[in-house]
């Protein structure tokens, strides 16, 4: 009786085991994007798509001299920095922005079937995005009118007199990432794309549902699986996700966007289309397709590998110590005050 | 109706605690214990289940080893689980869930949400005019800011999730509550869409979800789109505060137990002003009550703030809808206006 009962056990936990997706690859893993291989080729490369071994493994030196000096201990002898930063561009320019301690770009670019790649967009062939559509350049242009270095002056203050706005009028207008809805560069996505820092991903999968964390802003997607798209009203930041099993293929749909989704330059016509196939070493392999007929001419793809890390995701909270956003804001007011009080001095 | 499939854990487990190896047990041992290893042991079980696994297995030594089934030993033993069985709690059940992912624990997955008003206050309380309140010439009334929500802005009443009614605050502990409730929409993490930390968030009126693969529990929570992920290998120290804190887990039968520490000390238990300091640890346990039901307890130890440790208890309830999911609620968004809109080129009325 006990060897049945035994037996009963094996079959009803073998079965249990199998119903979690014996069949289907688990993908839950923890996942480090950090790359050197840019989303968009680098025009020198045309139309190659790989990078030779002594180029990759020069960019690898490259960067590692790099991050060995900023890394390197400051003279304490220094001279303070020149008022209003040093002028250089980047997260690191202007007022001193960040040092080395917080970038995490990776070490290297990477290779997808023992090929260093030139960048991460396959299609089209020059691996650069497709043109803009008419729309698309004009909304473009639009984003871009009040994208200028900080000079330290309310240098808007003309146009908003004759009926404009200034960049830091609303906090609407400023970027997602500022506002801690996203974060920047499309980390969340989708496509989920790697960032100059907190590059983590957390998979926990189950039957119905496919959870990808994504460390900046603790965003995660919970893709349901076999299931259908939300009406068309209802959208989102980060759209709605459904998945499917193609062999050991995992596809995911993404659509249902808000007029500004995480992807620069994309609109609320975006679809994503992703795939997650698990590597023999663990790791993932990534590709997508993304459409959005009224911002770009043709569709475009990319690829990369996500490989495992054994690193935790810690907790990214960006709104709960978000100063900056009120101090920009409130900076752009004193910045306008100043100009207005040099007018009246100057008409006075 | 599941007592069938505890039956050997039980009785293995008291025989071997009663009796050591005992030399009649050998023949069964091997079978027993791949059971009593794989099924955990079920802490919610009954009497009648436990007499029944001892019968059973009094039966079966009945047929398999007579000589020894009629020993003095074995009349002892008998004598000892009959006991044993009598002295478990009556108010126990008898509900076994599915297993997860692993084979051998349960299955948590799926989107879970508390009812009732314990996101107002934890504590036991009646209704009041508004979140707010200030004195008015007959009795409290609605403070400004709260006032023109109406009936929207009143506090419904509750049970209460307490064990035992009260929280047992220090002196200086429940004086700041008290400030707390007073100041409650200047004060209140919820108001500014902070994350909610534990045990808040998991019982936010909006429902969260529990993915549990074959060695992970990770929660997302609808609300601000909180997430914790819940480390079932000893993670360690929390590396570092952070608002929902460093979750430890682990197994005890078919309970999950969370340890919960480096918390800040800026989240709260509910919208009562009910607080804590980054001393506090929460021990929560989540176990299957029937398949449409988790109980959720949440012991809170923190020397600074509470003379004694404490426990809620609450059902959580499976969210049945057949396209049940946890939707988008970044209120990031919705709370701009308030916290930065003062500083627009051109400020809306406020």
């Amino acid at each position: 009786m006990n060897t049945l009962k035994l037996a009963a056990w094996v079959t009803a936990t073998l079965g249990t085991t199998l119903g979690h997706g014996a069949a289907v690859p688990d993908l839950s893993g923890t996942y480090d994007l950090a790359t050197l291989t840019p989303l968009q080729r680098p025009a020198a490369f045309g139309n190659n798509k790989f990078l030779s071994p002594q180029v990759a493994e020069a960019i690898r030196q490259a960067e590692a001299q790099r991050k060995a000096q900023d890394s390197a201990a400051s003279d304490p002898n220094r001279e303070a920095p020149p008022v209003g930063g040093d002028g250089s561009p980047g997260a690191a320019g202007n007022v001193g922005g960040y040092n080395a301690f917080w970038i995490d770009n990776g070490n290297s670019t990477f290779q997808v079937d023992g090929k260093f790649r030139t960048s991460i967009i396959t299609r089209p062939e020059n691996g650069r995005r497709p043109e803009l559509t008419p729309a698309g350049k004009k909304a473009r242009a639009e984003r871009y009118k009040n994208y200028r270095p900080n000079q330290g002056k309310a240098w808007w203050i003309a146009q908003v007199d004759e009926g404009g706005y200034g960049p830091y009028d609303d906090m609407e207008l400023r970027p997602l990432a500022e506002r801690c809805i996203l974060g920047f560069g499309s980390t969340a996505g989708p496509p989920m794309l790697p960032v100059l820092y907190n590059n983590l991903k957390r998979i926990v999968q189950t039957d119905s549902r496919v959870m990808i964390l994504t460390e900046m802003v603790h965003d995660a997607r919970l893709i349901r699986l076999n299931a259908k798209h939300q009406p068309s009203h209802i959208r989102s930041w980060m759209g709605d996700s459904i998945g499917r099993w193609d062999g050991d293929t995992l596809i995911v749909d993404t659509t249902n966007f808000v007029s500004n989704p995480a992807l620069n330059g994309a609109d609320e016509n975006l679809r994503v289309i992703e795939r997650f196939k698990k590597q023999p070493d663990g790791s993932l392999h990534y590709s997508f397709r993304v459409e959005d007929p009224t911002v770009w001419t043709s569709a475009w793809e990319g690829d990369f590998p996500w490989p495992r890390s054994d690193a935790k995701v810690y907790e990214y909270a960006c709104h709960e110590g978000n100063y900056a956003l009120g101090n920009i804001m409130r900076g752009a007011r004193l910045l306008e005050a100043d100009i207005r009080k040099e007018a009246s001095i100057s008409e006075g | 109706m599941s007592c069938e499939l505890k039956n050997p854990t039980l009785y293995s487990s008291f025989i071997r605690a009663a009796a050591g190896h005992s030399w009649f047990f050998e023949n069964t041992e091997v079978a027993l214990h791949s059971i009593a290893t794989n099924r955990s042991h079920n802490t919610y079980a009954t009497p009648a289940c436990c007499l029944d696994a001892l019968m059973w297995q009094w039966e079966h030594l009945l047929r398999s080893h007579h000589d020894v089934a009629k020993g003095r030993k074995m009349r002892i033993s008998l004598l000892f689980g009959a006991l044993f069985c009598l002295a478990m709690p009556v108010h126990a059940q008898d509900y076994i869930a599915p297993r997860g992912p692993d084979g051998v624990h349960p299955d948590l997955n799926g989107i879970w949400q508390a009812l009732g008003s314990a996101h107002y206050d934890i504590e036991m309380h009646t209704a009041s005019h508004s979140l707010q309140l200030r004195d008015g010439p007959h009795g409290p009334l609605p403070a400004v800011k709260t006032l023109y929500l109406g009936a929207v802005g009143s506090v419904p009443p509750g049970l209460g999730v307490v064990v035992g009614g009260k929280i047992p605050y220090t002196e200086a502990g429940l004086a700041k509550k008290l400030d707390n409730k007073a100041n409650w929409i200047d004060r209140d993490p919820e108001i500014k869409c902070y994350l909610p930390g534990i045990p808040r968030a998991t019982y936010m009126p909006q429902p969260f979800q529990i993915f549990q693969s074959t060695d992970s529990v990770f929660m997302a929570y609808q609300y601000a789109g909180a997430v914790r992920e819940v480390y079932m290998e000893d993670p360690g120290e929390a590396p570092v505060d952070s608002w929902m804190g460093w979750s430890a887990g682990r197994w005890e039968g078919d309970t999950l137990v969370v340890e919960v520490t480096g918390q800040y000390d800026t989240t709260w238990f509910d919208r009562a002003g009910n607080h804590h300091s980054d001393q506090m640890k929460v021990t929560e346990r989540f176990t299957p009550m029937s398949p449409y039901h988790l109980m959720y307890e949440a012991t809170i130890e923190d020397p600074v703030t509470f003379t004694e440790p404490w426990t809620i208890r609450l059902p959580l309830y499976r969210r049945m809808e057949e396209n049940a999911q946890l939707m988008e609620f970044k209120c990031v968004e919705f709370v701009e206006e308030l916290m930065f809109g003062q500083w627009r080129r051109n400020p809306l009325p406020r």
